[in-house]
């Protein structure tokens, strides 16, 4: 069954529908754990803090946020791979271009490739500032999430880097829940509407609640 | 009308084409897009230049021979086949755009003129039914929902001019197969081979070169019998169910 799935174009199609909506589950957990910097270091902190302790004592220090991490890393490797050797299938089977050019499809739809590209370099500048702090400006405290936080976001390339990716996760949300729906065969007349409602709402909410933080920042509501 | 025609004109598959173009004059606006072609044709043939090679063949919107991409839009600005689309949706003056399906899978034969066998091997994999020959049988015999033989109907329609393949942005046959798949699945007579139908077709269906789906939506847009992008979804679902069910075999 592996095999049928992997091997056709429609199976990696499922794939990349499954990983992604692992990853927009995360997305959203992750957005409404940021919006607690709102609170307080204090608050903050605590959260941090808890992320490593969640389970215990059934799970050990830290086995649940490494449980997290390994889903993600793979939802993020096989969904790269299915879009990579999906795209280049695409390429391969589209070489001329028409010699009389039109704007087609929908912005979002236009921007997957490039958008999700964007996205796997910001993961990985986000882990190395925030997570690791190889790249983090002002010296990383480990355990104090709060002040790295505002650090980050006190240096102007932070805000642009992370905003724009957050812009580039709103757009790729909203043409990807709807589609993972399409491909996982729940989509049908009766319920476009209300699925590309729900794309929408999440695309956004998503992208403002992120958002808020650096600007959270910037206003100096949080300092 | 007076138009100037930009073709693609292409010797042979090997060769390399370019867009070659011509001035049509007494153009009517009753004509038909072919018959403008015709017109553009005689003319060439008069001048004994070698004529646009197109394919055509019922002219009445049902066969699916005709294959034209005008001003960037398969079966042009109108949804309908070529055939049916008609002069009067151009303006006097107007330079037109003809080029033929472009993707892989479909390579040119000559000029306008594509190799749209792939599609038929897609149908030899699965889009059949294996009903017992001999006489028709009682037609109430096998009961069908009503909705189930709209549902039939409306993916029956497919015409298999590969319209969907022209516009998809990755040389995709996914609508294609779907109308195939979904037309048969849904009915009592093709339920003996519902998950290897599926499965065969959209294994074909990459076997022959065609992209993957990114959803885009062309596919729907360009089709000049209005198959649904829902369709897809569908056909989706069918061959998730298949997969499952064929494992537990």
């Amino acid at each position: 069954m592996a095999r049928t799935v992997w091997d056709s174009s429609v199976g990696k199609k499922t794939v990349m529908a499954v990983s992604g909506l692992i990853m927009l589950l995360y997305l959203v957990a992750h957005m409404i754990g940021n919006l607690k910097i709102f609170f307080g270091p204090g608050e903050f902190n605590h959260y941090a803090h808890w992320l490593r302790t969640v389970g215990e004592p059934f799970m050990h220090y830290e086995w649940t946020l490494w449980l997290i991490r390994v889903v993600l890393v793979v939802a993020v490797v096989a969904h790269a791979v299915s879009a990579y050797q999906l795209s280049r299938r695409g390429i391969k089977a589209r070489p001329g271009k028409y010699v009389h050019k039109k704007a087609r499809t929908s912005y979002a739809t236009r921007t997957m490739r490039w958008g999700g590209i964007i996205l796997g370099l910001f993961i990985v500048w986000h882990i190395l500032d925030l997570t690791t702090g190889t790249v983090h400006s002002g010296g990383f405290q480990e355990g104090r999430p709060y002040q790295n936080v505002v650090d980050t976001f006190s240096t102007w390339y932070g805000n642009v880097i992370y905003i724009v990716a957050m812009l580039a996760v709103g757009l790729h949300v909203r043409h990807g829940f709807w589609s993972a729906a399409q491909t996982l065969g729940a989509g049908s007349r009766t319920r476009d509407r209300a699925l590309k409602i729900v794309a929408d709402v999440l695309a956004l909410l998503l992208t403002a609640g992120f958002i808020a933080v650096p600007v959270g920042v910037m206003t100096k509501v949080v300092s | 009308m007076k138009l100037t025609l930009r073709v693609w004109r292409q010797q042979n598959a090997d060769a390399d084409g370019a867009m070659s173009t011509y001035e049509v004059d007494g153009i009517s606006s009753d004509m038909s897009f072919l018959e403008m072609l015709d017109t553009l044709n005689e003319e060439l043939i008069l001048k004994g230049e070698d004529p646009v090679a197109f394919d055509h063949d019922c002219r009445e919107g049902i066969c699916g021979a005709c294959s034209l991409v005008i001003n960037g839009d398969a079966h042009g600005p109108e949804r309908t086949t070529t055939c049916q689309l008609h002069m009067r949706s151009f303006q006097d003056g107007d330079t037109i755009d003809v080029e033929p399906w472009r993707a892989s899978a479909f390579p040119v034969i000559k000029d306008l003129v594509v190799d749209r066998t792939a599609f038929d091997r897609i149908i030899q994999a699965g889009g059949y039914i294996t009903a017992p020959t001999g006489a028709a049988p009682e037609a109430h015999a096998t009961a069908v929902p009503k909705p189930d033989a709209d549902f039939a109907f409306e993916h029956a329609e497919c015409i298999g001019c590969g319209a969907c393949v022209a516009a998809c942005p990755n040389g995709a046959a996914m609508l294609f197969t779907s109308a195939k798949v979904n037309h048969l699945n849904v009915l009592p007579q093709g339920a003996p081979e519902r998950e290897t139908r599926v499965l065969d077709m959209v294994a074909q269906m990459d076997e022959e070169g065609f992209g993957g789906c990114t959803l885009a939506g062309e596919c729907a847009t360009a089709c000049p019998k209005g198959i649904p992008l829902v369709s897809i979804t569908a056909m989706n679902k069918e061959w998730l169910r298949a997969t499952r069910k064929v494992a537990k075999r």
